[in-house]
């Protein structure tokens, strides 16, 4: 069945593949492929207004509206117009039988008068609902707790600054509301009162929304391997998977500020269960036994990109004045010895995440993720997501940063398994990506907006274009904070990513 | 450090071999009681080395926990096998993750090389020299 989406209008490029995901949550395997969208004539993709089918009954739309973020509401769609005349028209045509199982005296309602890109006086919204006297409201009124809801939703021209097309144009809905979002979770899982955050905790929106793309539920095992202070896997938890972390930071993950500050106290905060496990351990060099594979559901994190925030992997060689040959730690001083890093580029880093996935994640795990890119001409180019042979890449979202730089939260699916040719063919692929990568690093100096934020303003956030056109496709953020969180590291001067032209 | 990590660990140090089962000495351990989820642990089942987990409950001291071999996916789905202390299902549940280890020490069996637990975070970082190349 068709039904009217409305969503909120932020985090565009996230909303329809965070419907789809929640309709293989709720619906079963393939439920999220079978997805259809459809636009209300004269609107853009932008636009709060979807059309879209669902793979289920009225429950399932319940239960995805319900669990999202981004969906305001999910309602059955009784007519429509440009004007008031139109909306009559329109929902008189709507068959009887599906209207008047909702009409009876026995129930309440209530109904909603919601615009979009105007205003509408209270006065208005009064005659609006008095014009719908055609439509035979035979139940009682109950404002708090109705039976059905319906809204009545008008937009005017909407969006059209910026010089772009308007993303609506003036339509009036009329529909019943099946299912809305809670985003009562919002304030209660908001950073600023969380007790452990880091200068790169994920903010909780986007946490819950990563956590829907790895469609965490009960009985399912969810694994963070850059975990830092938790924000991620506190979503999934939210939802109820089970969690595992890892960190190359023994700071972040063991000792947090204190005893009751920290990793733990975060789950604990929330009530929720905590992680099965946190690990220091270094992505690169990971630490899971002979024959181990395919045990986690989904791997979701942020990669440690950039040089504040950035990756570090074991074994920096430290040279000590004098001596010519690779540093060996004395025998006597390794119990407490600091082990030093090396930098750990982007490419390597992503390749030790698909190659961690590809093993580690059952068939049809998820592997979600950030990647930074270079928007060239307005967009973020699709071709250069890194890929691997035993996952498809089901969503690619965009969040903009600045007018150049973007980070896409990539959504892949496991649908091969991992043999020794695979590994092969992946390892083949890694190098052309290295090189690649190597190559659009320089021409379009990536390397600065992700290795050293020169477009930061003074305030320390990142400087953007007031004018660019798209800015409204994702809210800015923050992406390079204080170094906090850095992992230990004893070669200060090497702390450089190493073979990038600064340029 | 629950024993479900604990089966799930080796050591990647240059010199070992498999680096696995790691040699578990424990300092000091506790339990925590948590809601046994028979699905997961289900699926878990068929993915332990079940040597190496009874093994882990023998160093703590707690021989009869697990059976020598591993219980049937009929054992632990049999009726009321949640709510009887003594079911498959629970004793599994509690070996795998009701049990922590909040300090001790994960020795390597090829090289001895000691990973330390410490406020139940295993460390499994190597040292610079110790990087595979
Ligand atoms: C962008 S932050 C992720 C923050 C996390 N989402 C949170 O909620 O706090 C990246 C994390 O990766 C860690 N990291 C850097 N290099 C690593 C490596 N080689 N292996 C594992 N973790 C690493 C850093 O210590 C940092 O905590």
């Amino acid at each position: 069945m068709w039904y009217l989406c409305v969503f909120y209008h932020r985090l565009l490029d996230y909303r329809r593949p965070e419907v789809q995901s929640l309709a293989e949550l709720f619906g079963g395997p393939g439920a999220g492929d079978a997805v259809e969208w459809r636009l209300p004539e004269n609107h853009h993709v932008d636009s709060p207004f979807h059309l879209v089918r669902l793979p289920g009954d009225e429950r399932l739309a319940a239960q995805i509206a319900n669990r999202s973020l981004l969906v305001k509401g999910i309602y059955e769609l009784w007519g429509q117009g440009t004007t008031y005349e139109e909306l009559e028209k329109s929902v008189m045509e709507y068959p009887e039988e599906r209207k008047l199982p909702y009409l009876t005296p026995e129930s309440t309602f209530k109904i909603v008068v919601d615009s979009f890109g105007k205003v509408i006086s209270f006065q208005e919204q009064n005659e609006i609902m008095k014009s719908l006297t055609y439509i035979p409201f035979k139940g009682r009124v109950n404002l708090k707790k109705p039976d059905h809801k319906f809204f009545v939703m008008e937009t005017d021209d909407y969006g059209c600054n910026n010089g772009l097309p308007p993303v609506a144009q003036r339509t009036i809905f009329f529909g019943r509301e099946v299912g809305a979002a809670d985003r009562h979770l919002l304030p209660t899982y908001q950073l600023k009162s969380r007790k452990y955050i880091g200068p790169t905790a994920m903010d909780a929106e986007m946490a819950f929304l990563m956590a829907n793309q790895g469609l965490a539920r009960p009985g399912k095992l969810v694994y963070d391997p850059f975990v830092g202070t938790g924000s991620i896997l506190v979503a999934a938890a939210h939802f109820g998977a089970m969690t595992m972390g890892a960190d190359i930071d023994i700071r972040v993950v063991r000792d947090g500020r204190g005893p009751d500050c920290n990793i733990w106290s975060n789950f604990e905060q929330y009530k929720l269960p905590e992680p099965l496990c946190v690990l220091r351990a270094d992505n690169n060099v990971p630490p899971w036994r002979p024959g181990l594979k395919e045990i986690f559901d989904a791997i979701i994190c942020d990669p440690p990109y950039g040089v504040r925030a950035g990756g570090r992997k074991s074994g920096g060689r430290k040279l000590l004045k004098g001596t010519v040959a690779p540093y060996t730690v004395p025998d006597e001083k390794r119990g407490n010895h600091i082990p030093s890093t090396a930098p750990y580029s982007l490419a390597e880093c992503v390749h030790d995440l698909l190659h961690l996935a590809a093993r580690m994640l059952v068939m049809g795990g998820r592997l979600v993720f950030f990647y930074p890119v270079i928007r060239e001409d307005g967009i973020a180019n699709p071709a250069k997501y890194p890929e691997h042979p035993c996952f498809k890449l089901i969503a690619s979202c965009e969040q903009i940063l600045s007018m150049r730089y973007s980070r896409v939260l990539l959504t892949m699916v496991k649908v091969g398994p991992y043999t020794e040719e695979v590994e092969k063919e992946a390892e083949q692929w890694h190098r052309e990506f290295r090189e690649n990568h190597h190559k659009w690093m320089e021409e379009g100096n990536l390397h600065s907006a992700v290795f050293s934020p020169a477009e930061q303003a003074a305030d320390g956030k990142p400087a953007i274009d007031r004018d660019s056109k798209p800015k409204y496709r994702g809210k800015t953020f923050h992406l390079f904070a204080n170094a906090e969180d850095e992992p230990p590291r004893s070669d200060q001067g090497s702390a450089k990513f190493r073979g990038f032209n600064t340029g | 450090m629950r024993l479900l990590t604990h089966n799930m660990l080796a050591s990647n140090a240059r010199g070992a071999s498999t680096g696995y089962p790691l040699k578990l000495q424990v300092v000091k351990w506790t339990t925590k009681e948590a809601e046994p989820n028979a699905d997961f642990l289900r699926g878990m089942l068929p993915k332990l080395d079940w040597a190496a987990l009874v093994a882990a409950t023998h160093s703590l001291g707690l021989p009869g926990l697990l059976p020598e071999s591993p219980p049937t996916d009929a054992e632990l789905s049999a009726d009321g096998a949640a709510d009887d202390e003594g079911s498959a299902l629970r004793r599994l549940h509690r070996a795998l993750l009701e049990i922590h280890i909040e300090e001790g020490t994960l020795v390597c069996p090829d090289t001895e090389r000691c990973f330390p637990i410490s406020k139940g975070v295993p460390n499994m970082l190597l040292h610079e020299d110790e990087v595979r190349n």
